[in-house]
């Protein structure tokens, strides 16, 4: 039997310290919805989407009200749709994003994940139409995320794609310039992509996972950053094992949600997804963790350490609370939906080159992150293959959701609204890649031993 | 299925009367009451059997909330397992 300061301290971390079950993701599997003609294609999926998710929003809710823990987001990630619309006679995967945005605004979801694409060792012709589709889609769309994977510690980094992506991130911008370019922050370039992440905007189902499946992501940054606060001074062994101590009883939180929403949905649980996400609401931030550990501001000599630290033990302690763990899981670092990685921008402690860094230890990349609309096409994919390499080499998740804001320099500031948060421009080295880009190509795969 | 009732709030005379009175008339028994007063707050935790209620555990959380709300207290129904699963291995 739990104490009355068990049931207090569940309650505090809910209240005071956000705790909360940031997504339920549906992944849904549209590879039986193909058809020659793309109007009869989306009303497949549309209806197969629709049909499979009917109760998830209504789930959702009702798991919030019996528990009592905030389940912030209900969304769904379907099958690339590269591979899913490949057999549809058309140039153009536009009318499909619409389909999937009317099927998301059909069940209640906020983000329907899976405008993807897989490029790392090559296009086929899907892949193609999809990735000349993105800024359109994403334009005319309102809930439809897109993601494209074009490296991996086992295929390299397709260079073409590197090339490519910088310029359809770049004409996304120019599509969207009247909501500040809201369009680049629904699409996310990957290496090492797991597909299994219930995490917007690079969720997809992948190609080996089941029909349907639930996935679960639970956030809290706020909860850790309590729990350090009760060890300061301490040795780092100490800062290791509280933050195990604290993810094991969010990722146990997560684990109830999962199990209750596959078993009341009927669909398999897939994975818990323990990473914590920060969100721009004061306590809710994973730089302010970093800071806790010792750091003046985040970005401060020492901070990459600190979150290598904080990536590993959050690892360490969901992985025993849960029975499968997967997708991103670890420590997000996006800077505009961060409150203290805001702050530490605007006083000067961190910089682009210093969040790159970070990168090299966090879960995902560089995320989120607003940069002058004349940035060239080529330096953000020079941005995007220095982040791939990141990945590749250490085999690790890296991505990179970037938006060059039109009209906007270093010393304004973009607002995206809610969760998206906003952000100061950051600047960019003005040393040119051109040259880097244009050569195209691939980078071979890695070496795996000699690893110095 | 065991709930956990939490009512936290200004203390005054009434309070576990009033909670009392409507798990009585919606046949839930009490299992379990940890009550005490800190710094004037009134602060309780009832563990209750709902398997024979006549209330679904959501419909009991919006009607004490809102009784709750009316009294000047936070009062919240929840699920015993969220404290199992955190705080039991």
């Amino acid at each position: 039997m739990f104490t009355m300061k068990d049931v207090n301290e569940t309650n505090r971390m809910i209240e005071e310290n956000k705790l909360d079950i940031r997504t339920i993701t549906m992944g849904i599997s549209l590879r039986d919805c193909g058809h020659p003609d793309t109007k009869i294609f989306c009303q497949n999926i549309y209806d197969k989407i629709t049909r499979t998710a009917e109760k998830l929003v209504k789930t959702g809710e009702d798991i919030e009200a019996e528990y009592g823990i905030p389940i912030i987001n209900k969304r769904i990630s379907v099958t690339p749709i590269a591979i899913a619309a490949e057999s549809c006679h058309t140039d153009s995967y536009v009318a499909v994003a619409q389909a999937l945005d009317a099927a998301a605004k059909e069940v209640g979801v906020n983000f329907i994940g899976g405008f993807t694409a897989l490029v790392q060792k090559g296009y086929t012709n899907g892949d193609r139409i999809l990735i000349s589709s993105i800024p359109e889609a994403l334009a005319v769309t309102e809930r439809v995320c897109s993601s494209v994977n074009l490296g991996s510690t086992k295929a390299g980094i397709n260079m073409d794609c590197v090339r490519e992506m910088g310029e359809i991130i770049k004409l996304t911008a120019e599509r969207t310039k009247d909501r500040d370019a809201l369009g680049c922050a629904k699409l996310v370039v990957f290496a090492n992509v797991p597909e299994d992440n219930p995490f917007m905007a690079g969720a997809f189902h992948g190609v080996g996972e089941p029909e349907v499946t639930i996935h679960v992501g639970v956030s809290g940054p706020g909860v850790v950053k309590r729990a350090l606060e009760d060890v300061r001074g301490r040795d780092f062994s100490t800062v290791a094992e509280t933050i195990k101590r604290t993810a094991f009883k969010i990722t146990r939180v997560g684990q109830l949600v999962a199990q209750e929403a596959s078993r009341r949905l009927g669909y398999p649980f897939g994975i818990i997804d323990l990473s914590l996400a920060p969100t721009p609401a004061v306590g809710d931030s994973v730089a302010h963790i970093l800071e806790e550990m010792g750091l003046e501001s985040c970005g401060a000599p020492g901070t990459t350490a600190a979150l290598a630290l904080l990536n590993d033990a959050v690892k360490k302690g969901g992985l025993m609370a849960s029975s499968h763990v997967g997708g991103l899981s670890g420590a997000f670092i996006p800077v505009s939906e961060d409150a203290g990685m805001i702050a530490a921008i605007e006083c000067g402690s961190l910089s682009l080159e210093k969040l790159e860094a970070m990168t090299c230890v966090c879960s995902v990349g560089l995320d989120m992150i607003a940069i002058p609309g004349d940035t060239s096409a080529a330096t953000i994919s020079a941005i995007i293959a220095d982040e791939a390499a990141i990945g590749m080499i250490n085999n690790k998740t890296t991505a990179v959701r970037i938006i060059p804001v039109p009209g906007k320099a270093v010393g304004d500031t973009v607002e995206f609204g809610g969760l998206l948060g906003y952000s100061p421009i950051l600047p960019v080295s003005k040393f040119k890649s051109d040259d880097f880009i244009a050569r195209g190509g691939r980078i071979p795969a890695p070496v795996r031993s000699l690893t110095n | 299925m065991k709930t956990v009732i939490t009512i936290v709030g200004q203390d005054r005379v009434g309070i576990i009367a009033m909670i009392s009175n409507i798990l009585a008339e919606n046949n839930i028994n009490i299992l379990n009451i940890n009550q005490n007063i800190l710094e004037g707050f009134f602060n309780m935790v009832m563990l209750v059997n709902m398997s024979q209620a006549i209330i679904s555990l959501k419909d009991l959380g919006q009607l004490l909330g809102e009784k709750g709300t009316a009294m000047g207290l936070d009062i919240k129904v929840q699920h015993e397992d969220i404290f199992n699963v955190m705080h039991r291995v």
